[in-house]
Parts: C-alpha cells; structure tokens; sequence
C-alpha cells in the first residue's frame, strides 16, 4: 500500500503536464474558431504560401 | 415528379449551378453561365488553376453580384488608420467582414487569396462570423485590390470596426476556458482523491493513508482557490463594495466557509474535508458563466454590423473629375455621381438625371420610386434604372440612415430590464441561502453547539446553486445548438423565454410575408402577347424584366430588333414584325395611335387594369399603336405564409402587419391573410414603427419580425426582434433571431422550440431546487454526511445535463443538409409557378 507514496505524485506530475498542455493550446488560441477548422481539414492540401514578392 | 422534369432539361450556370435565364443560354458553348458576375469569377478561378472549386459537394448558390466598385477608400491613410495594423515582419494585417459568406467552399477560396493576389501572405476565414483576416505586404500590392478580387468572387468586403474590442474579448475567452480547464482537472482529481477516503471509510483504511489523502486532496485544491475561484472572491468584493446583493456573495462565502474549516479539519485531522464539493461547485459554476457569456457576446456582436448597410465610399464629382471618396469625408454641397445600380451615400437632392429609386431597405415601399430633378434621396437607397448626380445636404452621421442607426442602438441598450430582472432573482436566492445558515447555526448553537459550524457551512455548500447555475444555461446552450441546424440563429436566451408566451406579433411585409422581389402576379391580355413581351424584355437589366423572365421560363423567343429604351419609362422594339411598346402606363399611353384605340375602351379589360394600378405596378402593353395588355407586377406572399400564421393565431398570438409600403397594397395582402382591419397598418416610416413597436410593449411581449433597416430600429426595440431570411444580412444583426430558411413556417418552428425550452428549464430548475432543498434540510438536522453531499452534488448537475441533454427542444438535424434542401426546393418551386 505505501507505493502510493509513489504512484499518488506521480499521477499528479502527469496531470500537471496535461494542465500545462491545456494551457499553453488555450493561450495560443486553438479554441479560438471552433468551426472553420474543422472544415478547412477537409480541403487537399495545395501550396498557400506564394513565392514571396521580391 | 415536375421539378425533375423541369430541372432534366434546365442549363445550369458552371459557377453557383443555378439555372441559366434562357436568354443567356449559349447552345455553341458547354459552359453557361446566369451572370457576368459568375462568368468573371469562374475565369479568375480556371486561371490561377483553382478549379478544384467546383467539385466541392457544397457550393454557393446564389449567382455572383459583384458589386464592380474600385475600393480606393481602402487605401486611403484614414482608413489604415482606422482598420490596418501592422503584422509580424512587416506585412500589414485587417479584418474584414465579407458578405454572403455560408460554406466549407468559401474557406477554401477565400483562403487561397495568397494565390489569387500576389503579395497576399495570408488569408484566414472564420466561417461563423464571416471574417476574414488578411496579411499582405503593402509594398507589393494595395488593400483596394485584394478588395476588389474578393469582390469579384462575390464576396464584397467591409472593414470590421470591432477589431480592438475582438482582441480585447479573445483574450478574455482564452483566460476563461483557462481557468475552466484548470478547475476541472483540479476537480475530477480532488474526487479521486475524496472516493478513496469514502471507500475506506466504509472498508477501513489505516490512519496514515487516510491522513495521506486528506492532505492530498487539500494540497490539490489550494490552486484551484488562487487561480479559478479567484474571480468569486473579486466579483463577491465588487458585491460589496457597491452594495449588492450579486450570486457571487452566497458563493465566495461558502467555499471560504468550506476551505477554511476543511484546512481545520485536514490539520486536526477530524471531520469532514469538503474538498470534493468545493472543487466540483468551482468547476461547474465556471461551465455556466462561460456558456451564459458566449450567449450574450453573439448579441453585441450584431450591432458593429449595422454599418455594412451604407456604401463606404461614393464617387465624387469636383471640378469635372471624378474620384472615389470614403463617405466619412463627404461633406454637404458636393456632387455624387450614382450609377444604376449603386446606392447612394448621402442624403441629398438630384440635381440631373431621372431614374427609380428602390427605398426598400429604408422605407419597406416595395415599388421603386421615380426620381428626376429637385426630387430627395436618401442614403443606402438604391438607384435602380439610370445615373444620377446628386448634391449631398447631409452625410455621414447626420444622414436619416445614421440617425436611424443610432436609434436602433438605443433601443437595444435600453432592452436592460431582463438582465436586471435576473440579478434580482439571484439577490432573493442570495439573501434566503445566507439567512437559512444563521437561522441554523443559532438554532444548533442551543442543541448541540460542537455541531453548529460543521451544520451550517454543510447548508451552506450544499445549498450552493450548482445545478441551478447550469440548469438555464446549459438547457438554452442545447436548445440554440440544435435550432441553428434548423436554420434559426438565436442570439440570446431571454428570447427564448420571451418567445415561449403567446404575445403579440408584429410582422413587415416586404420580404418577410412576401418574397421580397418583384414577380408577375397578374397578366391582363391575349397570351399571344407574352413571346413578344418576354423577348423585349429579355434585352433589359430593369428588376422588373426580371420578374417576366422568371415567370415565363418555358415560352419560345421571337426574333426582337431596332429595340430603344427609355429611362423612366419602358422600351419600344419590333418584335416578330410587330412594333411592342412595353412600359410604365404614361410612357405606353403616349405611343398609343389615337384612332385605332379600340380595344383599350373595352370596359371589361379597363376595369381589371384598374385593379392592377391600385395594388401593383402596372406595366403596359401595346402592340402596333393598340394597348392589349397590361401586366401587374409585385410582391408574391410566401406560400406558407396563411399556414403560419392561422398556427400562431390558434396558439394565442395576436397578429399584426405593419408595412411601409401604400396601404392600398398592405390591405389587400393582409385581407387574402385574415388580417382583421384593425391589425393591418401601412405606409408605416421607419421611425413610426418604433414609435408603434414601443406602444405596444407597454402592454405585454411583442415580436418584431422583419428583414430590412426600415424594421431594424423596430426589431431592436421589440422584446424580441426576428429577422428572416433574404433580408439585408448586416442590419438584421440586431434581431435577437435570425431565420436562415425562407417562409414564415421556421418562425412556427421557432415558437414551438422555444415553449419546449421553456418546460426543459422549468423541469431543470425543479429538479436542481429540489437536491437542494433534500441537502439543506438534511444539513439543517445535522445528518448531512460528506459521503451524502458527494453524492447529491454531482447527481443534481448530471441530472440537469442529461435532462437537458436529451430534451426534445428543437429537432435534431445535421446543420448544412437542412439548408441546402430547403434552399434547393425553394428555388424549384419559385420557378414551378407560373402565372395563369
């Protein structure tokens, strides 16, 4: 029973990484516009970025 | 079975596969196309290889107005000024709102402007909103013709003024859905935590471990205090200071009550902890905030729209040269120079040039209204036939439109009162929660004083609106999820609530009863006439040569030459050899040969023309010098309309129409639609529907349900305002709900859905009130164990999510199949009537 001294730390280190993740996705605004990306998946990929004017 | 029939030999236009007027039909070429507008943007799109456009299963469908302006003012300094910031390396970055913007297609194309316009670096669509941000290099290319090519595709561009705020309101969301994570990770792992104590308490646990989850679960929930369930604490202060009563109060009382005698029982290591409860409250009132915000954010955003409605630059007249001006910089004595087909930018008189102008959008008068020297124009009316010059005597702010604006703005900040109403409510509760856990604490303080703490921060925690905080929010959250699959936009709850009580309704007539465009809805004459009538008019631009084409799609053409038109008044040609004279009753009887006038004296054919002059615009008709026919155009009442409406009358709501248009035309549509005299009202200007709207609700709930800036200070008046479908997009955003389908039969569907809302919420409320009541009176004796408040607090918030959740409200439908099938059949059958 005492490996929960262990296990119990542990299992909240990982749930800070996942908080952190959280975290760090919400601030870079990846729940900004929940609608158009899941539209845009769908288009094939094709070469947006032009040659940049010179 | 006939709609196929008609669509199997139909042409379809290679843009928007809409039909292709038959007088457009090239039979040499496999490509046809219904307009200049799709032809050009078909061609930009084959030659920047973007053709994969057109195997996309979802497209536009609706031909391509470009609007052919030059966008100069996009350019101007006061407009980078005002809308242009500077990006990450040097490119400059906008957003702009793009009109007619609906599907996964229009990302794919909007985004591919880098490719489109070179110096683009990059366009992003955000589909909801209808905005786009782009970064370009401004030393490559100029705003003004990114414009115009997102134009020329048929999205017509306008700054978006809300660029400060959206950023302000971005970072506020982020912070919340922040604080939403953090408080539900924190929540689900306490709980973890606290069922390993339950279960030892029922199967025994050493005491070590037990002391090991104790301060476990306190150590986990400290930062869900300092971070998340900070903002109770401050909003509880503000409570304070300006003194009121706010839900804030009850709530930032009860988890420091919970915190601070859980940290006393962790340290003494006895009692209850009450971790669990404080975690999973912090984490559920939070949900509710977020979900209530995002209700209301959608309605302030509709406001910042509204100034789409007038053209943001007008063509200028000085000195002999045209150029473009933003309209800010118009100034009353300047010259405008208005095309057919343009709308003007400010208030003034024509000084040269006759056409018609087309008010709709400001008065609800259906007919176009004919203009020439003296005569008075307002700003965002449309010049239909001919160009005008117009000398400005009020723009900008001062114009009728901006004032009008500025009405509707008021009238929407002064709808207040039910938020108020709700703040109240939450005071009542505040105040019953805080007097219940004295009288307990005094009461228990005399029988079993050791216990009277522990009883009344239990009440106190248990009585805590957790499913009450959800039962409204989340209960509307669904309901308006599932009614925007349906083609019905609702922007905030209240409406909801509002629209669940029969009331009274109040309805415009242009565009919302009716079509909204002029069709052929009586033909007075031999139909020997109409190939000679629809080959004419097949040459014009004029909206009414429109309504013959759509009316007459299956007739033959006949051979047309020499064909002269008139501005104002109609057009004269020969067609299959005989001389046609087609146009406005002066202009027809004017070619009239006075000695054969035989037939146009028979009183029979007199009196039905009679008929058509009242209530329709009457085009004439005469062949070789003899008036054979007259033809009455106008607004056709949506099929569904008497349907709809004998629903909502049996349901309780008193009906009314309130038009602009002639009340010649109003009384007859509201008669066929069982309008008593008394709840039909014409010639109605903007200003006196709100006066009238405003009468009204003095005495109970009044929908407003229109679809043009003439409605749009009305509609933000009303308790709710409902803009329909095919009304002026930007100045419907101040309806607190918007019908994307046509006809009135959304609005019955509407009102149904609101009413199942409204028992969903009622039954949330009981059920939420009624753990809560069971919880504080368990607390109140003292038998309230931590194990059963564990368990009343999340089964009362699963319960109100499930009942939610599964409640029938709106029929459940995938959100684009509904549009395009209403969509499709409501093309086929305009087109499958014809006029007999």
């Amino acid at each position: 029973m005492s490996v929960i001294y262990l296990v119990l730390p542990l299992a909240l280190v990982i749930v800070g990484a996942a908080v952190f993740a959280f975290v760090w996705s919400a601030r870079s605004g990846q729940f900004d516009d929940m609608d158009t990306p899941a539209v845009r998946m769908l288009h094939d990929d094709a070469p947006v970025t032009p040659p940049r004017p010179s | 079975m006939a709609i196929e029939l008609l669509s199997a030999t139909e042409i379809v236009c290679a843009h928007c596969g809409l039909p292709v007027p038959e007088g457009l039909v090239d039979s040499t070429s496999s490509l046809n196309f219904c307009c200049a507008g799709c032809h050009t943007a078909y061609g930009i799109l084959q030659s920047h290889g973007l053709g994969q456009y057109y195997g996309f299963a979802e497209r536009r469908e609706s031909p391509v107005r470009a609007s052919g302006r030059g966008y100069e003012e996009f350019d101007h300094p006061s407009f980078a000024a005002l809308y242009v910031s500077t990006a990450a390396d040097g490119l400059s970055r906008t957003e702009l709102y793009l009109e007619r913007v609906h599907c996964s297609s229009c990302v794919w194309l909007v985004e591919r402007m880098p490719l489109l316009v070179p110096g683009v670096a990059r366009a992003e669509l955000d589909v909801r909103r209808s905005l786009a941000v782009v970064e370009w290099d401004l030393t490559a290319v100029p705003l003004s013709e990114i414009a115009r090519s997102l134009d020329a595709l048929g999205y017509p561009p306008h700054p978006f003024r809300g660029v400060a705020r959206d950023a302000m309101r971005r970072k506020e969301d982020r912070a919340m859905l922040v604080r939403i994570g953090i408080a539900g990770a924190i929540a689900i792992n306490v709980m973890l935590a606290t069922l390993a104590l339950y279960a030892g308490e029922v199967n025994g646990m050493e005491a070590q471990f037990t002391r090991f989850f104790r301060w476990v679960s306190f150590a986990v929930i400290v930062p869900a205090f300092i971070w998340p369930g900070r903002v109770f604490f401050t909003g509880a202060w503000a409570a304070l200071r300006t003194r009121s009563l706010h839900m804030d109060l009850p709530i930032a009382i009860a988890l420091a009550a919970g915190l601070i005698r859980g940290a006393i029982n962790t340290i003494t290591d006895q009692g209850p902890v009450y971790f669990d409860g404080l975690a999973v409250l912090i984490f559920a009132l939070l949900v509710g905030r977020f979900l209530q915000q995002r209700g209301q954010r959608m309605a302030a955003d509709a406001a910042e729209l509204l100034h789409a409605v007038a053209p943001s630059s007008a063509r200028v007249l000085e000195n002999g040269a045209r150029h473009e001006l933003p309209t800010a910089a118009l100034l009353p004595g300047m010259v405008l120079d208005v095309r057919a087909g343009e709308s003007i930018a400010a208030d003034g008189v024509v000084i040269d040039g006759r056409s018609a102008i087309n008010a709709a959008l400001l008065t609800g008068e259906s007919r176009p209204v004919s203009v020439d020297e003296g005569s008075a124009v307002f700003a965002g009316t449309l010049n239909v036939e001919s160009p005008l010059l117009v000398r400005v005597s009020a723009a900008g702010e001062s114009s009728r439109i901006a004032k009008l604006l500025r009405q509707v703005e008021e009238s929407a900040r002064r709808r207040a009162p039910v938020v108020q109403l709700a703040n109240r409510m939450a005071g009542i509760f505040v105040a019953a929660v805080l007097v219940a856990a004295l009288l307990v604490y005094a009461i228990t303080l005399r029988i079993a004083p050791e216990q009277a703490l522990d009883n009344a921060i239990a009440l106190l925690i248990v009585t805590c609106p957790c499913a009450l905080a959800l039962a409204t929010p989340l209960a509307i959250t669904v309901a308006v999820g599932r009614a925007a699959g349906r083609g019905m936009l609702i922007k905030g709850g209240d409406a909801l609530e509002l629209l669940a009580k029969p009331g009274t309704l109040v309805l415009d007539k242009t565009g919302t009863i009716t079509e909204g465009r002029s069709a052929l809805v009586s033909w007075v004459g031999p139909t020997w006439v109409q190939p000679l009538v629809l080959s004419l008019e097949d040459g014009s631009s004029h909206p009414l040569a429109d309504g013959f084409r759509r009316a007459w799609t299956g007739l033959p053409r006949v051979p047309v030459s020499d064909v002269v038109h008139t501005a104002g008044g109609g057009m004269v040609g020969t067609a299959d050899g005989h001389v046609v004279r087609v146009g406005s009753p002066t202009f027809v009887r004017a070619g009239l040969d006075q000695h054969r006038d035989e037939r146009s004296s028979d009183p029979i054919l007199a009196a039905k023309i009679d008929a058509i002059d009242r209530t329709l615009t009457p085009v004439y008709v005469a062949v070789d010098g003899v008036l054979l026919a007259a033809a009455g155009l106008g607004d056709r009442v949506r099929e569904d309309a008497l349907q709809s409406l004998d629903t909502l009358r049996l349901r309780g709501w008193r009906t009314i129409m309130l038009s602009g248009d002639a009340i010649d035309v109003v009384a007859s549509v509201g008669a066929s639609l069982g309008f008593r005299d008394d709840q039909i009202i014409g010639a109605a200007s903007p200003e006196d529907k709100l006066a009238y709207v405003e009468r009204l609700k003095r005495a109970g709930t009044v929908v407003m349900v229109g679809d043009g800036v003439n409605d749009a200070a009305a509609i933000a008046a009303a308790s709710v305002g409902v803009g329909v479908h095919g009304g002026a997009e930007a100045c419907l955003a101040t309806a607190d709900v918007y019908l994307t389908r046509p006809g009135l039969g959304a609005l019955v569907e509407l009102i149904d859905g609101a009413e199942r809302t409204m028992r969903v919420i009622r039954r949330n409320i009981a059920f939420s009130i009624g753990y809560n009541l069971i919880g504080a009176g368990l607390a109140a004796v003292g038998m309230l164990s931590p194990l059963i408040a564990a368990i009343l607090m999340p089964t009362s918030s699963i319960t109100v999510v499930l009942g939610s959740w599964y409640s029938h409200t709106f029929p459940r439908s995938g959100r684009h199949t509904s549009g395009r099938t209403s969509g499709h059949s409501s093309v086929n059958t305009t087109r499958l009537e014809r006029v007999a």
